[in-house]
């Protein structure tokens, strides 16, 4: 009885003196970062910046990629990066509770405007990279290509079994994502044009999508370039119409130049005018090394359009 | 002086234990006045409604959770449909039969089970388990409500077993050897008498692992797919009531009526959450000489 009441006494202040060093972790933090960029003289902004970035799991791998890079050469940033999806992004960003959200969505007007409610700041916009969302099916799957309007009949529950697309006689398994995707709301509005069936399995993230696709024969699923090349599913072949030339999303020139019908740019986000330490990790971004990273990673660099609409922000 | 520290440390536990009843208090008011805004303007019908959720839907949004429901009562009781027999025949083998080495083996072996992190066995679920469900069943896949109950039950086997062997060892020896004297075997002692000696608190066990496993999030979110129609059977997909918490809560713009709606989930969920508790506890106490 005795050890047990001393074993609460000493859970009670091993409790107290973690929240206490918590505690001191917060204040001694700003002292840390001003001493470290010190010894630092690479660069002509000596201050240690941190920018946060949250948002799609598109663009999670990717990001975290050019971070990586960005911070081999930038030694004084530390950068941050979550998935989450885009609509966490967004939501954290209108929250002010991180720099840049990581979109595979435009923007919705009414988040704009909550952004600036929230913060009295516009909305800073930013193309890094382009994506074509790949359908992807199991690489055994007969199927090679659907037209826009056979994917959403898929998606809607209008066609459950492969063989009404030329398959064999095999019932559809639909894998999407949940609502927090930028590539859920994308896909919604560009191919199903309804509601998604409800029979549709709602996966956490990208990968598990390709996971459940790469073990179930009649599953299908979407996913963005940069994970659609995985060993045991392929990505098939989207033709705009019943009239049109179907297309891959895995060779370049058919998604930059728009002929893939699914083609989206990728998206960042901040508020307001970008700073100094944002302005030149989104131009590192759009320079040649951080679209060699883009290909690298399996996605697609942006086209003169995207260039333009980044004058914006970036000059 | 030695009084004095006992007044400090009687007041200490006094504000502790005070502390625990204000933040369930605190919890509850903090449902119930977020969940309010929804009922207003949704009515508490529709959330019933043999219908979908669907908050963010192309057209009229739809808040019907009685599929959730469902999926919740499948993967719970469907986990406490093999944990418990699982649990309490280890619970027996740990008082009854093993020697005492085995008991040190097994203990801390129960008691790491209990701390892998939900995200590994979703993990375990998605890439191994699942394959192995649909081969069995011969299925397409096995994102399904038997995946999730399956993980869920190893996920509460640990409390069952702990809080069982307790209420087994807990059982008076007469009865052990009353039951050996008059010439019965060790089978028929557990089978017959310390395990029905025990009942109440083996009840409270698995109800405690019940309690423990409606509440589960990410290792269901991760195998069970989340899709939001009504589920025919645990070969099919279902989502449970937190794991449409989790999933909806990242992107809901706060203060909206879906913000509330999600608030409402919350507080069914509790409900259900308090009565299994509650019930539990009843029988704790309702047989107190076995489970001193």
């Amino acid at each position: 009885m005795n050890q047990k009441r001393w074993l609460t006494v000493l859970g009670f202040v091993l409790l107290v003196s973690m929240l206490l060093v918590a505690g001191c972790g917060q204040q001694a933090a700003p002292d840390a970062s001003t001493d470290a960029p010190e010894e630092d003289t690479a660069e002509e902004t000596q201050e240690a910046v941190s920018i946060m970035i949250a948002g799609s799991d598109s663009e999670v791998n990717l990001v975290t990629r050019m971070a990586e890079e960005y911070m081999k050469v930038n030694p004084n940033v530390s950068i941050a990066v979550t998935g989450g999806g885009s609509g966490v992004g967004i939501t954290a960003l209108i929250d002010g509770t991180i720099d840049i959200a990581n979109s595979s969505r435009p923007m919705k007007d009414e988040e704009m405007e909550a952004l600036k409610t929230n913060s009295g700041l516009d909305t800073c916009a930013v193309r890094f990279a382009v994506d074509g969302v790949a359908v992807v099916v199991n690489e055994n799957n007969p199927v090679t290509s659907l037209t826009v309007d056979q994917i959403g009949a898929i998606y809607r529950g209008e066609i459950t079994n492969w063989s009404e697309v030329g398959g064999e006689d095999l019932a559809i398994t639909l894998y999407g994502r949940q609502s927090t995707s930028g590539t859920y709301v994308f896909f919604m509005e560009k191919v199903v044009q309804a509601d998604y069936s409800p029979e549709m399995r709602n996966m956490p993230g990208t990968s598990d999508i390709v996971e459940s696709v790469t073990g179930d024969a009649g599953g299908i699923g979407y996913a963005a370039i940069g994970y659609a090349t995985k060993e045991g599913i392929k990505a098939l072949e989207v033709a705009a119409d019943a009239s049109s030339e179907a297309f891959t999303p895995v060779v370049l020139e058919n998604v930059t130049s728009g002929d893939y019908p699914l083609t989206r740019p990728l998206y960042q986000y901040s508020a307001g005018e970008p700073s100094e330490a944002l302005l030149d990790f989104y131009l590192y971004e759009v320079s040649e090394a951080g679209q060699a990273i883009v290909l690298e990673e399996g996605f697609y660099p942006i086209t003169a359009a995207d260039i333009d609409f980044n004058k914006a922000a970036l000059e | 002086l030695h009084s004095l520290t006992e007044k400090i440390m009687k007041a200490f536990f006094l504000v502790s234990g005070l502390a625990i009843i204000l933040f369930l208090g605190g919890i509850l008011f903090t449902l119930l006045s977020n969940s309010i805004p929804a009922l207003n303007e949704i009515g508490i019908g529709p959330f019933f409604a043999p219908d979908v959720w669907r908050p963010g839907a192309f057209g009229e949004p739809t808040y019907s959770i009685n599929n959730f429901i469902l999926g919740t009562f499948m993967v719970t009781f469907g986990a406490l449909a093999f944990a418990v027999p699982l649990g309490i025949a280890a619970a027996a083998y740990l008082s009854e039969i093993a020697s005492p080495w085995e008991r040190e083996l097994f203990k801390p072996i129960v008691e790491v089970l209990a701390g892998i992190p939900s995200v590994v066995l979703g993990f375990i679920g998605l890439v191994v388990l699942g394959p192995i469900i649909a081969k069995i069943f011969n299925l397409p896949n096995g994102i399904n409500a038997l995946n999730g109950a399956i993980l869920v039950g190893i996920m509460a086997l640990p409390t069952i077993i702990t809080l069982a062997e307790d209420a087994i060892t807990a059982v008076p020896k007469e009865y052990r050897h009353a039951s050996l004297a008059l010439g019965g075997t060790r089978w028929q002692t557990i089978w017959k008498v310390t395990v029905p000696a025990a009942f109440s608190g083996i009840t409270a066990a698995s109800m405690l692992g019940m309690g423990r496993a409606i509440g589960e999030t990410m290792t269901v979110l991760m195998v069970t797919g989340n899709m939001i129609a009504r589920p025919s059977s645990f070969f099919d997909s279902v989502r449970t009531l937190s794991a449409n918490i989790a999933i909806d809560i990242g992107d809901v713009a706060y203060q909206s009526i879906h913000f509330h709606a999600i608030f409402f989930v919350g507080l069914v969920l509790f409900m259900i959450t308090f009565v299994v508790n509650l019930l539990a506890d009843i029988l704790i106490n309702r047989n107190p000489e076995v489970n001193k």
